[in-house]
């Protein structure tokens, strides 16, 4: 970045995303090589770590499962940033495609969120011999997934959809300011409460056959994340610009 | 015209507590609502003195949080209905002024008026005197958080016909760390230990909302006013 005109082209870049056809066609580009990858890394990933990766010594097969809830638990995380951050562009630079990009991401992320509830709670059956217990990481999910709620509604609440999209972004700055400070009070909350009853999930250091496919599903979903996104992304756009030229000429064609 | 910006908001601030006397029942709507879901919990759980007293702080706090939500709602109602709240905001004052007087007056009426009934509740749930200052402090940070956090909710759901469902489904997410903080404060104060750690917290919830809160709910009418 020390060049100007790196920075001149960084910046084009930025500009041009934020016209609705460039950026329609930009994720219809985009979507199969995000398919691609997402559907060769989570192959490898299930594969390899569903049948070649040892059994835990403690928990023997049940701990597969964290290929499918550990990446579920990042992307909602993930999607929630890329939808705050989207949010506030739009805002800021009042760019439209922001806001489609926010509406895009928010199920997705609810859905992300949903996965990595049911899944722990599926893990906790044989670990801690129940559905659920509030352990501070499954409680924060559940707060998370609260917020997901709360900003996909208050999009749909309004029967101006400029209004909803401005709304919904600024709830969405809100609630990424208060995701450290719920994950952090549930920490103490739940040290206090209950001690040393919960099972701790030790965090021992991974051998390389079970990490190795933990990664590659990592990526995987983040793939098919970008992927899933595009797509909405699409839908999102043609609906929004439903009244313009271009958008009857690419329904057309 | 040319008022400035304290004065505007002690202006708002007395207009908004002149209205409020003039009503005196929408003024004790709340601490009446605060008293009763108080006494749901004993006659849902259990009359014996020892497990209310366990249960208290979580009793005390959460009735606390769901009576603050009850008024919120109608902070900027009545003046967006009216339009009021055009002309305030074209009044060339700094918007965030009105809000902060709004919501302080807010607070003056709904949640110092529930810490000042607050000791009497406490009573009926068999919580010691001697955790009385601690509880009283941390219930008045706390509703002065919720306060702030209802503003942002309230900006953002004014404009809408069934906004009530919607905004707690905002507010209560956000006020989750409040709760659990004010509540172990309170419990603390009940065991005999030190609440000076949840108080801190409690302190800096207030102060990070008192110094972010009056932007993003100005921000929150800025977008529904339009």
């Amino acid at each position: 970045m020390t060049e100007g005109g790196s920075r001149i082209n960084m910046w084009t870049w930025f500009y041009k995303l934020a016209s609705p056809p460039y950026a329609y066609r930009t994720a219809e580009a985009l979507m199969p090589w995000f398919f691609a990858v997402a559907a060769g890394m989570i192959g490898y990933g299930l594969i390899d770590g569903l049948v070649f990766a040892p059994p835990d010594y403690q928990q023997g097969d049940a701990f597969r499962i964290i290929y499918v809830h550990a990446p579920s638990a990042w992307l909602s995380l993930f999607a929630y940033s890329t939808m705050a951050i989207a949010g506030a562009i739009a805002l800021i630079w009042r760019i439209k495609v922001g806001h489609a990009v926010a509406a895009a991401a928010a199920p997705i992320g609810a859905s992300f969120t949903l996965a990595a509830l049911v899944t722990g709670s599926l893990w906790g059956r044989p670990m801690w011999g129940t559905y659920w217990v509030w352990d501070p990481r499954l409680t924060s999910e559940l707060i998370l997934l609260f917020l997901y709620f709360g900003v996909i509604s208050l999009r749909q609440a309004f029967e101006d959809p400029v209004r909803g999209d401005r709304a919904a972004a600024l709830l969405g700055i809100v609630g990424f300011v208060n995701v450290p400070i719920v994950h952090f009070s549930v920490y103490w909350w739940n040290s206090l409460h209950q001690g040393g009853t919960v099972m701790r999930l030790g965090k021992p250091e991974m051998p390389g056959s079970m990490l190795w496919p933990l990664l590659a599903m990592l990526c995987g979903f983040m793939c098919f994340f970008g992927a899933v996104l595009c797509m909405r992304l699409r839908g999102e756009i043609l609906g929004r610009e439903r009244q313009s030229a271009w958008v009857r000429e690419a329904v057309k064609a | 015209m040319s008022v400035g910006v304290f004065r505007a908001m002690a202006l708002i601030l007395r207009r908004e507590l002149r209205l409020s006397f003039r009503r005196p029942d929408q003024l004790l709507q709340p601490l009446v609502f605060f008293l009763i879901v108080t006494t749901l919990f004993p006659l849902a759980l259990s009359p014996l003195l020892s497990l209310l007293r366990d249960m208290a702080p979580g009793v005390l706090w959460v009735a606390a949080l769901l009576s603050s939500l009850l008024s919120i709602e109608s902070l900027f109602k009545a003046d967006a209905d009216d339009g009021t709240l055009e002309q305030l905001a074209l009044s060339g004052q700094p918007l965030e002024a009105i809000v902060i007087a709004k919501t302080l007056a807010h607070w003056l009426l709904s949640g110092a008026a529930l810490v000042a009934i607050s000791p009497l509740v406490a009573t009926a749930l068999a919580i010691p005197a001697a955790a009385f200052g601690t509880m009283l402090a941390s219930l008045a940070l706390g509703t002065l958080t919720l306060s702030w956090l209802g503003a942002i909710g309230a900006g953002l759901t004014v404009g809408l016909r069934r906004g009530s469902v919607l905004l707690s489904l905002i507010v209560l997410p956000l006020a989750m760390p409040l709760l659990i903080f004010g509540a172990s404060a309170t419990d603390r104060a009940i065991g005999g230990e030190n609440p000076a750690g949840a108080m801190l917290f409690l302190a800096a919830l207030c102060l990070f909302t008192c110094s972010l809160a009056p932007l993003a709910a100005s921000a929150a009418l800025r977008i529904t006013l339009e």
